[in-house]
């Protein structure tokens, strides 16, 4: 792991995050936030967690992105002319990075290095998930299908 | 030269705060959705960062704790989505600032 | 001597990397990947080139005509011809078009597609790509390619694009499901998401004679069938060809695409095809292993190509004898059986494993099977009664 590559990536993954949230149409943006999901999956693979890097791939690009792609679809008829820039939100982010960049560089028990090579084998997660994250895991399986029917529920067209 | 904890930190602080600033300056309901998930992506990153380079655990826990936001994500988004067409249905709009109904 | 034949292309990379000893490790690795990229491009870009040209000589002579036969011997130098003609088209793009979107989205559905050929292993010791979760890599970069086809129909700002994009979509997030749970079974038997791993637990012979490969087991046999199928939508294949059904909507979302960058989209096809009959016969088929154990002495390579290619013929065939079907057809399919089915799979491997592996355990998984399959058809049989069918003459 050298830092000119997570400097590069993190260039990328930035420069996309900030193009999904300025550009005016919604495909563009959505195309954007795509890309800088790899990015962050790129990160990922560099820190060696390889698998939560094909996840996040495999969850954000293959299904959260083509759901909004459909959701813009959708309610395509909505072509309302964004207001000018909110320079209020603007004005929050960036106090919101500055003082957070502030504590970071303070804080000197994060200026450490990575102690040494470790990666994460799936085996090792699938263990895990079957031993001491049984639990969540139940709980998460529940989640996913009550936000399932939930969601039918929301877009089932109404009987007059 | 090997990259510090403070590096990936100030990455992930400032893809949280690009996705505030999607959610707070954009109009568009689908805009809010996508700033909320990259604010969700940077603090996954936080997690793994930290699995990376604090003293090693069994299991790995920041790791895990990734798996389990990026599913809850993944549900978010689904609701997210299934209400805001459920909105335009309505309203005909998904613009947040016509959506002044419960204003008093 | 049969050692060295098998591994003579992991010995000309490993001759071809002395050269390079004094190099420092990065450059080392990056030849490496070089080396492994040029190969994996070259051997299956010439794979396309003879699959576009005999794919036109067996549905020739399935539909009892010649083919292609003009250009050089036997016709076989179609597809240089055609290369040509595709390099010396005019690339129109359309006014309206969204020109970044359009001109992205064959690169992306080509990268993808060439991606995921990555972790398949093509022999002993010749995996392109060795990565801890192969099989969620695999998945993971297929999946870009919907977003791909979709940027393609909405770059193109054309109605048929767009339609043939919805469909597209919607047949493959359908099939995605199907495909993904058909792998579960192999994984959960063998314990790893490593396509060498499942390959190595297909290595031996039950009785000296019979492979111990997935797909002579009940539940293999079916997941193997149900991810045959679903394969076949996902490359947008006959019998479900409806995004770019030519007779309905012109060329789906390619159709504002000309020259080499509608090359690029029927490459890309045919590469995903090549990488998921590919994933078949690795889960499936015993990858590279031989399926009888007098003929191992043939180079391991040789014997995945055959299966390969075996696989191949099947969607050509396929293609050349079945009607399209209907876009509700193909979803109702997919919900109402393929997804039961294939959640059966995993219940029935379960089963398979915690019966003992062997005769006891096979005739388990299979009555599971049996029932389920019994109980869906009995669901869903619509009990419609076609009328006879009547030829008449116009008077």
């Amino acid at each position: 792991m050298s830092s000119a590559a997570v400097v590069i990536i993190a260039i990328l993954t930035l420069a996309a995050a900030l193009a999904a949230a300025t550009l005016q149409k919604l495909m563009h943006a959505t195309l954007s936030f795509a890309v800088a999901l790899v990015g962050v999956a790129g990160l990922f693979f560099l820190l060696g967690a390889e698998f939560v890097g094909l996840v996040l791939v495999f969850v954000y690009i293959g299904a959260v992105a083509v759901l909004i792609v459909f959701t813009i679809l959708l309610t395509r008829r909505d072509v309302g002319k964004e207001r000018a820039a909110n320079w209020g939100g603007a004005f929050l982010a960036v106090a919101v990075f500055g003082g957070l960049t502030w504590a970071i560089l303070k804080t000197q028990s994060v200026a450490v290095v990575a102690p040494h090579i470790r990666l994460v084998t799936v085996k090792r997660i699938g263990e895990a998930l079957m031993t001491s994250y049984v639990w969540p895991l139940q709980c998460v399986g529940l989640l996913l299908t009550a936000a399932l029917i939930g969601a039918l529920v929301l877009v089932m067209e109404e009987k007059p | 030269m090997t990259p510090t904890l403070q590096l990936f930190l100030v990455i992930s602080a400032a893809l949280f705060s690009i996705g505030l600033l999607a959610a707070l300056s954009r109009r568009h309901a689908i805009f809010i959705l996508i700033g909320i998930e990259m604010m969700l992506a940077a603090a996954n990153l936080n997690f793994v960062a930290f699995w990376r380079f604090g003293p090693q655990t069994q299991p790995p826990i920041g790791v895990m704790i990734a798996i389990f936001s990026i599913a809850i994500a993944a549900a978010e988004a689904a609701v997210g989505l299934a209400l805001v067409i459920a909105v335009y249905r309505h309203y005909r709009t998904t613009n947040v600032d016509h959506l002044n109904q419960l204003k008093g | 001597m049969s050692k060295w034949v098998d591994q003579i292309f992991v010995y000309t990379k490993h001759w071809l990397l002395t050269w390079l000893t004094a190099a420092p490790g990065w450059i080392i690795q990056t030849v490496s990947s070089l080396i492994n990229i040029f190969a994996l491009l070259g051997v299956f870009l010439t794979l396309f080139a003879v699959m576009s040209v005999l794919e036109r000589k067996i549905l020739g002579r399935i539909q009892n005509r010649y083919g292609p036969n003009r250009v050089g011997p036997f016709g076989l130098l179609q597809p240089v011809a055609d290369g040509i003609k595709m390099l010396i088209k005019e690339d129109i793009v359309p006014a309206r078009a969204d020109k970044l979107v359009h001109f992205m989205a064959p690169i992306l559905i080509a990268a993808a597609a060439i991606l995921a050929l990555g972790v398949i292993p093509y022999g002993r010791n010749m995996t392109p790509f060795t990565i801890d979760g192969g099989i969620l890599f695999f998945f993971a970069v297929g999946s870009t390619t919907e977003l791909a086809v979709f940027m393609a129909g909405w770059g193109s700002n054309n109605k048929f694009s767009m339609l043939g994009a919805m469909r597209a979509i919607a047949q493959m997030i359908s099939y995605e499901l199907p495909l993904i749970i058909t792998v579960l079974p192999v994984v959960m038997v063998v314990g790893s998401l490593t396509p060498d791993r499942i390959v190595a637990a297909q290595a031996e012979y039950t009785f000296g004679f019979v492979p111990r490969w997935f797909v002579f087991t009940p539940w293999g046999t079916t997941a193997f069938i149900l991810f045959f199928v679903s394969g076949l939508v996902e490359s947008n294949r006959t019998p479900f060809d409806v995004p770019e059904g030519e007779s309905e909507i012109v060329a789906g979302h390619m159709t504002e695409y000309s020259g080499f960058k509608y090359a690029t989209f029927f490459m890309a096809e045919y590469i995903g095809m090549f990488a998921i009959t590919g994933l078949a016969a690795t889960l499936f088929l015993g990858g590279w292993h031989s399926p009888v154990s007098a003929l191992e002495f043939v180079p391991s390579y040789v014997w995945f190509f055959a299966k390969l290619s075996a696989l191949l013929f099947v969607y050509i065939w396929l293609r050349g004898t079945l009607p399209r079907t209907r876009i509700d057809q193909i979803m109702n399919f997919a919900w109402k059986f393929i997804l039961p089915m294939s959640f059966t799979c995993v219940i029935a491997a379960a089963v398979w494993h915690y019966a003992g592996r062997g005769l006891r355990g096979w005739l388990w998984s299979l009555v599971v099977i049996a029932i389920v399959y019994t109980a869906l058809s009995m669901l869903l049989d619509t009990q419609r009664k076609f009328a006879p069918r009547v030829y008449r003459f116009a008077e």
